[in-house]
């Protein structure tokens, strides 16, 4: 499998930082992820192969940790902190706001395949709260009408 | 390692410095209990059952991560540890189905037997738990997760036991499971030691689920019917119309030589048993078909064709081929029926591997042979040629468990990166078919190196490995079939500082036909045919010229010249690849459990029951002499040991002579009364004796046999006691193999693999149905027919 | 990106340069970058050790164990290389603190790194930061390219013959690979489970060598200790607490935000600070150190905010996070999404803490939306207290502490939602408001394949 120059370059340079290959695993899943969309099976045998493990010991660390999806998800991953901060400052409102809006609930994907929503815990943005994430960019301080922007401005991207 | 001392619930103990607390208590008898520690395999912590307290320490603190120190202070038994233990069992149930009652290790269950020891009974959740379908990972293997306690077990002796990494740990929390390499199925040696270590009943057999309670069996103990490793096996017997059925294999007490250890063949492949192709009634041949018989017409025809031919054209006209899956008891019997009843040394066997060399070049040293327990506690191991993993499972667990725990160095010379080189301290890899040379280089030889050199394999690497090797004192030395005559001689020869040998055969008693005397030229023990005397009084009728060997048999047929062959147990014709015609004028009679290739061609083919339906001894490969019991019972057939003193009676024998009867009546009637357990003969010889009645005594009795191998067949000379306890005992070779320095031209190694067994192993559901079967292994040579 | 507050009482320590566009090196070094790292190569791994413990410096990353005793730990020698971990995993909920050092003042984190590096002979370290926090792993991978270019790092540094590389990891999301031990495992390419300690991770720690993990506050506190000197630092809090600290002040306040006060600094007024509780409503609780640290009540947030004083208040000062609880908070609620983080965030290693978490999850969704019984609260009470002090590593108590101290201490909240009675204490009670509840049901989905 080949990924892009850019993330090659970036899989090169990861390995001269550690003294064992493995050490790469958890950032190779990570950017590829970022390209592919997903960690598909040939991404998990692709990056097995290039480390020395098996497939196995790589889905056994794939399904670890929580940003690493098997799955094909929407474009635009919107991840809503919920968690204490947040939820004492109406995280709860905006989730079921944006539920609302994109008629899905956590862990379900629009039908148009642009949005992915998803409750998640703490992002590190508690006193910015209500937080959210679309992908790896913070929206802070949220209200309903901030969150509708949001939303507005990635669907004009998109028919643009 | 000095020794540490600490206190234990008041009472004062010493142990070896870095023993595990837990281990400390135990060795006490104070129990602490665990799941997730295993002797043997890494430490995970993980199920805190063994929460103890340790003075100073301000938290409860894990026995089984914890290492002893000098005047620590330990409680067990207090309210709090109590109280621990009990928490963890309310926790790990609170998702756990609590399906006991139709569960595969209800009864077995450390789970259950935790819960009633510390009283969990009452559940506190309210709530729903979290399920998941069960799962089938392979033919043999399920996995039902609601029932896994995540204690690792299974993983860890998959990877670090087995060396075979086939299951995982995925997803976090209340989520995670155990995963199989294959997304949804196991690829893998297919042991089944997942499934053995499994504390409760999450892993499962494929062969044994939903089919019993485990206290409706019986535990039998006996050795498994496959490979010459000789590993003891308890098999599950239940009741079922007029005997007892097999339902079961696994190595429940963990006593023998295996320890742990089974592989796919000794825990499933028991099933060929019960194949419906299976032979449960004599056939004859009557106008060109083999049809069936009752027992006395076949055995009156065998009998009256054998004594013909013998008081025509004497012994020399008839042939006898041996088994190596019988008993030695058996293979005892039938040279000793060839030589005074036939009055003929034509009898062979199908030969793996070159005893006769092996025993030539150790005489005159005691103790030169290596036993299986050896293998576990060498400081260093030499393996040449052969493929353990595949070929001889139990043996390469012993190597990689050495390593693994004891740091043992491990030598291996072969022709392909096998999987032992992972284990490996030097890996010599040499060109194919140079196994030979590989011994005499290693046995001082230089001139030897020229066949050795590869690309990877250089002068230097060569002289550096003979190098390394020769300062490795006690060293265990294990070749296969490769290694023959004088090379073999050389090697054997040239080690020394303790050094000790294991030669490999294929077969679970190859060894045992050879030790007793399968031979055309070599009596019980090796022993020269001009030595027949010792044997006893009639033994000095016994010819003195060797007899044919089986190429000698088969030619003598092409040429008319072989009137009877009598196979027990073997399928030359389809191992050796016999013209069906040359054998068309003999009278060939088979006692086998299938309709062979040979069998086809018979005369007479007489039902015999396999080893599992028997009692006698094995002895393994490295010569671990180990008993038999009878486990389970087929209609219709006899043990081969039957089935050959009723030949010589009716062909007027002296059964007294061939057979002796037991005068003690001990353990009489073994192999004839079916549906017997063990000891239950004896009650009954005791209530006859009550009753006044004669004990009644069997010429069927194969501990008699073994009483007479004991003390005529050199070597065999052992303690009974450890014998009758289920243990293992290695023989000594005491032979002499005389003249046996040419390399044995008729080996033929079977090229087994973990999912084949001759034809055994072509009756066996589960190892035909297993995809790894399919799947071609690494270094497999050209799959033959495997026959035998 | 995050806005930046501030406030008369705040004495800036590490907060120092934030907002003074640090990130670029020059400006750095124009703010006195670098000086402590070349004055530390000078004064030799004793002095510098001598210096951190005379400081008073705790671990800001939890455990509040003192930095200069840890370091002091590293063998001397050592067969294999010793490493220096940066903790830059911040995941403790109501955390948000070394994300502002890692996004104003990215090289003050590799002086920390280089000069802890220097005290205990190490010359490999790593800045492990958290997934989710892309943004902050390009500003610090350019930080320490730009360190690499001028010399900084790598071979012979200042020129002054000692070696040290140092390269920027990411993980993917996970809190407890904000473990020490687990985090190491993660580095190496693992699932984040923690390690059988002993041996703790200054013997036996990363790739087996001798390493020095501490929090990214910690270390970013180490190069102004450095120039500063030790007592001047100390002097700085309360005894044995030296220097200030990043509090996050989050929740039901006016003004939110990260405020570097002095160690020490009284809870009440800390919550002036914020502004107050917003919305005119009134106190209720605080947890004054993240998450994970049992909560105290209006009535017992009179007291300095030092790890010893809180400590002997019955809770403790954890991550530094300050999260502030208003009246109109049901604190049964509370405690189910605390405990909906933990039961998502067990590694699932123990049986205690996987099990538990699930359970009191559970039992806390049902026990919220009105389905509770008598017994559950004894029962939620009787399940903490079974797994604290008890589990592999101390996730298992900090889950368990906060959810002992909410129904020790609001058992009253408790009880009134026995019997299928509404929440008396929120507006939006109503179960399809609850993210919480929908964001699996258990009932009906089969939570093995929600996993991924
Ligand atoms: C479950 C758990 C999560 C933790 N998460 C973090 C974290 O996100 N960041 C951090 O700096 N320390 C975290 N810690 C504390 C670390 O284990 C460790 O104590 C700390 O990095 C040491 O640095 P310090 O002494 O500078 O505080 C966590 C501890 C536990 C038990
Ligand atoms: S399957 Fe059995 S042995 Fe394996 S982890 Fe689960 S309970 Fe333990
Ligand atoms: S046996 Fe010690 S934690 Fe499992």
């Amino acid at each position: 499998m080949q990924f892009s120059d850019q993330l090659e370059k970036r899989f090169a340079e990861l390995q001269t930082h550690y003294p064992i290959k493995r050490s790469a695993l958890v950032p190779m899943l990570l950017y590829a992820q970022d390209e592919v969309g997903h960690v598909s099976d040939e991404v998990v045998h692709e990056i097995a192969a290039r480390l020395d493990l098996t497939d196995l010991e790589v889905r056994n660390v794939v399904s670890y940790y929580s940003m690493l999806h098997t799955k094909p998800i929407g474009k635009y991953n919107i991840q809503v902190c919920t968690n204490i901060s947040c939820m004492l400052r109406g995280a709860e409102k905006v989730f079921d706001h944006i539920r609302q809006r994109l008629g899905i609930g956590h862990k379900q994907d629009t039908p148009d395949g642009l949005f992915h929503l998803e409750e998640v815990e703490c992002i590190g943005a508690c006193c910015w709260a209500p937080a959210m994430q679309v992908n790896y960019t913070y929206h802070e301080n949220l209200t309903t009408e901030k969150v509708d922007e949001v939303l507005e401005s990635l669907r004009k991207k998109e028919t643009q | 390692m000095a020794d540490v001392n600490i206190t234990v619930d008041g009472r004062k103990l010493t142990a070896p410095a870095g023993t595990l607390l837990i281990e400390a208590c135990k060795s006490v008898g104070i129990e602490v209990p665990s799941f997730c520690y295993y002797p043997g395999l890494s430490l995970q912590g993980a199920c805190r059952m063994c929460l103890v307290e340790i003075a100073k320490m301000p938290k409860l603190q894990t026995a089984c991560t914890t290492v002893i120190q000098e005047g620590m202070a330990v409680t067990t038994a207090s309210d709090t540890v109590h109280q621990a233990r009990k928490a963890m069992l309310e926790f790990v149930l609170q998702n756990h189905p609590l399906d006991c009652p139709v569960c595969d290790a209800g009864g077995e269950c450390e789970l259950q037997d935790m819960t009633f020891s510390y009283g969990a009974s009452e559940s506190k959740l309210i709530d729903f738990k979290n399920h998941k379908d069960e799962e089938q990972w392979s033919p043999v293997v399920f996995f039902d997760r609601p029932r896994c306690i995540l204690c690792y077990r299974c993983v860890r002796v998959c990877g670090e036991g087995m060396d075979v990494w086939a299951l995982g740990i995925q997803n976090r929390g209340a989520l995670s499971l155990i995963a199989p390499n294959q997304d949804d199925h196991l690829e893998c040696e297919e042991c089944g030691m997942c499934i053995d270590i499994c504390p409760v009943g999450a892993l499962t057999s494929g062969a044994y689920r939903y089919k019993t309670r485990p206290w409706e069996m019986n535990h039998v103990s006996t050795v498994c019917l496959h490979c010459a490793d000789g590993c003891k096996t308890t098999l599950g017997v239940r009741r079922q119309g007029s005997g007892n059925q097999i339902v079961r294999g696994d190595n429940r007490d963990k006593s023998g030589i295996n320890g742990d250890f089974l592989c796919i063949k000794g825990r499933y492949a028991f099933d060929f048993i019960e194949h419906p192709d299976r032979l449960k009634q004599p056939l004859v041949r009557k106008n060109g078909t083999l049809t069936p018989a009752s027992w006395e017409e076949a055995l009156e025809l065998v009998a009256l064709r054998f004594r013909e031919a013998r008081d025509t054209d004497g012994g020399a006209s008839m042939g006898v081929i041996g088994s190596s899956r019988t008993t030695n008891e058996e293979n005892y019997l039938l040279q000793k029926f060839a030589r005074l009843v036939l009055r003929t040394n034509n009898i062979d066997h199908h030969r793996t591997a070159d005893f006769p060399a092996f025993v030539n070049a150790l005489s005159g040293r005691a103790h030169a042979t290596a036993s299986m327990r050896d293998v576990l506690s060498a400081p260093a191991v030499l393996l040449i040629g052969n493929d353990p993993t595949y070929q001889h499972p139990l043996l390469a667990w012993q190597i990689r468990t050495n390593v693994r725990l004891h740091g043992a160095r491990l030598y291996v010379v072969n022709s392909w990166p096998i999987k032992l080189t992972r284990q490996a301290k030097e890996f010599l890899q040499i060109p194919e078919g140079a196994e030979d040379k590989a011994a005499a280089f290693l046995a001082g030889d230089d001139s030897a190196a020229d066949a050795l050199l590869t690309s990877k394999t250089t002068r230097e690497k060569l002289a550096g490995f003979r190098e390394k090797l020769q300062g490795e004192q006690n060293l265990v030395v294990i070749f296969g079939s490769e290694l023959r005559g004088q090379e073999l001689a050389a090697l054997v020869r040239a080690a020394a500082r303790g050094a000790k040998y294991i030669c490999l055969g294929d077969h679970a008693n190859s060894r045992g036909a050879a030790d007793m005397g399968l031979y055309p030229d070599l009596l019980p023990g090796y022993l020269p045919l001009s030595e027949a005397a010792r044997f006893g009084e009639p033994w000095k009728s016994v010819p003195q010229q060797p007899g044919m060997d089986l190429e000698a048999m088969v030619a003598a047929g092409k040429e008319r010249k072989l009137r009877t062959l009598y196979v027990v147990g073997s399928n030359p014709v389809a191992r050796y690849a016999i013209d069906p015609f040359a054998l068309a004028e003999t009278f060939v009679v088979v006692e086998d459990l299938f309709l062979t290739e040979t069998a086809d061609l018979a005369e007479v083919v007489l039902p015999a029951a396999c080893a599992y339906e028997k009692s006698g001894s094995f002895t393994n490969t490295c010569g671990d002499l180990q008993l038999l019991r009878k486990a389970g019972d087929c209609e219709g057939v006899k043990p081969d040991l039957e089935i050959i003193v009723r030949i010589a009676e009716l062909m007027g024998f002296d059964i007294q002579q061939l057979a002796p009867l037991d005068p003690s009546g001990m353990r009489a009637d073994f192999g004839e009364s079916r549906g017997v357990q063990s000891g239950e003969v004896d009650q009954q010889a005791i209530w006859n004796r009550r009753q006044g009645y004669e004990p009644r005594v069997s010429p069927f009795n194969p501990f008699a046999v073994l009483k007479e191998i004991q003390r005529v067949v050199p070597g065999y000379n052992v303690g009974q006691l450890e014998l009758l306890s289920g243990n293992d005992v290695h023989t000594a070779t005491a032979g002499r193999a005389p003249g046996k320095t040419e390399a044995d031209r008729f080996i033929l190694p079977s090229h087994e693999n973990l999912f084949t067994s001759g034809t055994l192993g072509r009756y066996s559901d589960v190892l035909n149905r297993v995809i790894e079967a399919r799947l071609r292994l690494p270094n497999e040579k050209e799959k033959e027919i495997a026959a035998d | 990106m995050a806005d930046l507050v501030s406030h008369p009482d705040e004495v800036r320590v590490v907060s120092k340069r934030f907002g003074e566009g640090a990130t670029d090196i020059d400006r750095y070094l124009a703010l006195d970058g670098y000086k402590a790292t070349q004055k530390a190569l000078t004064m030799g791994a004793d002095a510098i050790i001598n210096e951190v413990k005379a400081s008073n410096l705790r671990g800001r990353g939890g455990a509040g164990f003192p930095a200069g005793m840890k370091w002091s730990f590293v063998p001397k020698q050592s067969p294999k290389p010793k490493y220096v971990l940066c903790n830059g995993d911040e995941s403790e909920p109501g955390t948000c603190k070394d994300r502002l050092i890692f996004e104003h003042d990215p090289h003050s984190v590799i002086e920390g790194v280089i000069i802890a590096g220097i005290a205990v002979d190490s010359h490999q370290g790593y800045i492990y930061l958290r997934g989710e926090y892309r943004y902050l792993i390009e500003i610090m991978e350019k930080a320490v390219a730009d360190a690499y270019a001028r010399g900084f790092l790598g071979k012979n540094i200042f020129g002054s013959g000692y070696d040290f590389e140092c390269a920027v990891q990411t993980g993917a999301g996970a809190y407890e690979v904000g473990e020490e031990s687990a985090l190491m495992e993660s580095l190496e390419g693992k699932r984040g489970i923690p390690r059988i300690r002993p041996p703790f991770p200054a013997v036996v720690g990363l790739y087996g060598g001798p390493t020095v993990i501490n929090n990214a506050e910690t270390l970013a506190n180490v190069p102004h200790i450095i120039l500063g000197g030790g007592e001047w630092y100390a002097s700085l809090g309360t005894p044995k607490n030296g220097g200030t600290r990043l509090f996050c002040l989050s929740g039901s306040v006016n003004k939110p935000g990260v405020y570097e006060l002095p160690m020490g600094y009284n809870l009440r007024k800390m919550i002036e600070v914020a502004g107050g509780i917003w919305n005119g409503r009134k106190l209720k609780a605080v947890q004054p150190g993240g998450s994970s640290v049992p909560v105290l009540t209006a009535d017992e947030t009179d007291i300095p905010m030092d790890f010893d004083a809180l400590m002997k208040a019955g809770s403790m000062l954890g991550s530094g996070a300050v999260v502030i609880i208003d009246d109109s908070t049901c604190m049964v609620k509370y405690a189910l999404r605390v405990m909906k983080f933990y039961q998502h965030e067990s590694c699932g290693w123990c049986i205690p803490c996987r099990e538990g978490t699930d359970w009191l999850k559970k039992t806390l969704i049902r026990f919220h939306s009105g389905g509770g019984v008598r017994r559950d609260i004894d029962n939620i009470q009787y399940l903490a207290e079974n797994m604290l002090g008890r589990t592999f590593c101390p996730f298992g108590d900090a889950a368990a502490m906060p959810t002992i101290s909410l129904v020790k201490k609001f058992r009253q909240e408790f009880e009134d939602h026995l019997e299928g009675k509404p929440c008396p204490y929120e507006d939006h009670g109503k179960i399809e408001h609850l993210p919480v509840l929908t964001a699996w049901d258990h009932r009906t989905a089969d939570p093995w394949a929600q996993a991924h």
